[in-house]
């Protein structure tokens, strides 16, 4: 099965989905009621579970955002982007830049912190419209050149205007503190995940909802086929970049998360890698679904984290047990990734997917 | 006047190691549709090789030969091990697959050698020889055309006038067909992937040792510029992609020199855009567009 029509059609994607409460309700109400059922998990587990895995979980909700953007754009339009690891340094900088400039004016109150995100998500939707009018007349390796350009040259910017980027360095990000009501104990980096959380899940209901739209129908119906799109009435560029832009402004969001639970931001965390990383995130999750993006996401937090602790268990020299660390993951990824393409197109959700269906197929039950 | 005539000929000797990646590039596409993105990384591999090679035994051009065998090599491995098992229905399924391999050839040479920039070291000097007192070509740079143009006319010559280059273009040009006329359409694949692996590991050898070093990210944006230069060119096109590989050579010389080092990668990305947008078949596309 080839990778753009991996994600099957979504009557029958819905139907294993197994949070879905009840079928009559309207699209937007279930995939709200699912969203408060996350955040109400996502809250109490952030008072079981110790500062550093409350923040990996933070970074986990930052990866989403640009792995649920990607995967609606090369699962759903069918569009490929290299470029998703720029759009989330776009965010970040944006976010940066505009934090820096509310704490000169001695703005620092943590409601900023939401015009800031809105600022950094607005910059990215700019740029990602610029590269989404682009793309839409490009296909396949011309399109994936492009956004591999994008992907390149957007950190070397960085220290090319180092005026502004302050190049190689980056720029430190100045984040308020959880608000005094939250008492003076309360852990940062447990409010550090609320707001990942938050940001991330109303981005993914505002996804789920524009993948079951209009216009996530005319998404399915472009990568599917252009021309019989265009024969039903689809402006077809047009459907591209807007799914471009959305999914740029997903990433922006994302990188911006990413620069909050950092409180800086540098070139070197936004390179190439960082790009295929997210590639792969999807691929791997299952391309085209949302859950999938959330497989994703966790695996981008946690392989690093297990590799560590392989790297542990072995009696190394530290320079040899730096390089083992650093370039494990990658290694893992890489191979993950290509296999993955060979044998399970479908990714983990796919075979989650199918696993369900030959199960409902053996016990049907509550369902007819 | 003396500077723009040193930043021609700079930019010459650059753009023919763009031509030759370019070349590389164009070589595959034809052969199999596709475009190879783990063509920089192989290419870094084989440079590897060669600095292995050349710590062990001190002579440069034993590294450089090994190199090249190491490219040629890989080549055919990506061919026969990943290449070949994926569906090409979609264009993605390649492209994904060869980030993969970018992922995985990065961090296993991150593994061995660790990501520190190596020295990388030149057969000839790298200063320039002066001609009544101007300053043109360095050795190097001589040996560089040398080099690129001895391989373009290998490649013409195996193309057009060996039985294998023609079974080559056969395979690529109607393979259900060649199959039926008893040609080893998937050997020819594989040994197409081999030569142009083998040529971009050649340029491999010969731009990093003029960038900052030897690491397993050196050829990142070389591979952007031969990319453009390719798109330039016509992905089709072989004469197309040194034409392109000598324009971005040039183009990138002149930014450097008039408007600073730093906004090269910039130079690159406009014009890329610019050449999509405008002319996506490429200055030399055949009359039949390919939709792009």
């Amino acid at each position: 099965m080839s990778a753009t029509r991996a994600a099957t059609p979504p009557t029958r994607h819905a139907a294993v989905d197994p949070v879905r409460p009840g079928r009559s309700l309207p699209t937007l109400v279930r995939h709200l009621a699912v969203a408060t059922g996350v955040a109400l998990l996502v809250l109490t587990v952030s008072y079981q579970l110790d500062s550093f895995r409350n923040y990996q979980l933070a970074t986990v909700a930052a990866y989403l955002c640009a792995t649920a953007g990607l995967t609606v754009l090369t699962g759903l339009c069918g569009q490929l982007s290299l470029g998703h690891g720029a759009l989330m340094a776009t965010g970040a900088y944006s976010l940066a830049l505009a934090q820096n400039a509310f704490a000169e004016r001695g703005l620092t109150a943590g409601g900023w912190l939401a015009v800031s995100l809105v600022v950094a998500v607005l910059a990215t939707v700019v740029v990602g419209a610029v590269v989404g009018v682009a793309a839409a007349r490009l296909r396949g390796p011309y399109l994936a050149g492009l956004t591999l350009a994008v992907a390149v040259v957007v950190p070397a910017l960085t220290v090319t205007f180092d005026g502004v980027f302050n190049g190689e360095q980056g720029l430190a990000v100045p984040v308020a503190p959880a608000p005094a009501a939250l008492g003076s104990y309360f852990p940062h980096e447990r409010w550090q995940l609320w707001v990942a959380a938050a940001a991330s899940l109303i981005c993914l209901v505002l996804l789920a909802n524009l993948v079951r739209s209009r216009y996530g129908r005319s998404f399915r119906a472009v990568r599917d086929d252009e021309v019989a799109a265009r024969l039903a009435g689809i402006h077809v560029a047009r459907t591209q970049v807007v799914a471009f832009v959305v999914s740029a402004a997903s990433a922006g969001l994302g990188g911006a998360l990413l620069a909050v639970l950092a409180q800086s931001v540098s070139p070197g965390a936004f390179g190439l890698t960082l790009s295929l990383f997210l590639l792969m995130a999807v691929v791997i999750g299952g391309l085209g679904r949302i859950a999938g993006a959330a497989w994703g996401a966790i695996l981008l937090v946690a392989l690093p984290d297990l590799t560590h602790s392989l790297t542990n268990l072995f009696t190394l020299s530290p320079a040899a047990a730096q390089r083992l660390e650093g370039n494990l993951p990658l290694a893992i990824f890489g191979s993950t990734l290509i296999a993955v393409m060979i044998v399970a197109p479908g990714g983990v959700q796919g075979l989650l997917s199918r696993l369900a269906r030959a199960m409902r197929a053996r016990w049907p039950v509550g369902r007819s | 006047m003396d500077r723009f005539l040193f930043l021609t000929l700079d930019g010459l000797s650059r753009g023919a190691v763009y031509a030759a990646f370019a070349l590389a590039l164009v070589l595959i596409w034809r052969a199999g549709r596709i475009v190879n993105f783990a063509q920089g990384a192989m290419a870094v591999a084989a440079a590897y090789v060669a600095y292995s090679v050349t710590a062990v035994t001190g002579s440069y051009w034993l590294g450089f030969g090994a190199a090249l065998l190491a490219g040629l090599l890989l080549g055919a491995v990506v061919d026969v091990a990943v290449m070949r098992l994926v569906d090409h229905r979609s264009p993605l399924n390649p492209v994904i697959v060869a980030l993969g391999l970018v992922l995985l050839i990065q961090a296993i040479l991150g593994m061995v050698y660790g990501n520190e920039y190596l020295p990388a070291r030149t057969p000839f000097s790298r200063t320039a020889l002066t001609v009544g007192g101007t300053a043109v070509l360095s050795p190097y740079d001589l040996f560089v055309f040398a080099t690129v143009g001895v391989v373009g006319a290998a490649l013409v010559w195996v193309f057009t006038r060996t039985a294998i280059g023609l079974r080559m273009r056969a395979a690529a040009f109607a393979p259900e067909v060649s199959r039926l006329l008893g040609v080893n359409v998937g050997g020819m694949l594989t040994l197409g992937w081999a030569l142009a692996s083998g040529v971009g590991a050649l340029a491999g050898m010969l731009v990093i040792p003029t960038e900052l070093g030897l690491h397993p990210h050196a050829m990142d944006l070389v591979f952007v510029s031969a990319f453009t230069a390719a798109v330039l060119g016509g992905l089709d096109s072989p004469p197309g992609a040194v034409v392109g590989g000598l324009g971005v050579g040039l183009l990138l010389s002149y930014v450097s020199g008039y408007a600073g080092g730093d906004l090269i990668p910039l130079a690159v990305l406009a014009l890329l855009l610019t050449v999509l947008l405008l002319r996506p078949g490429g200055l030399f596309a055949p009359v039949a567009a390919r939709r792009v």
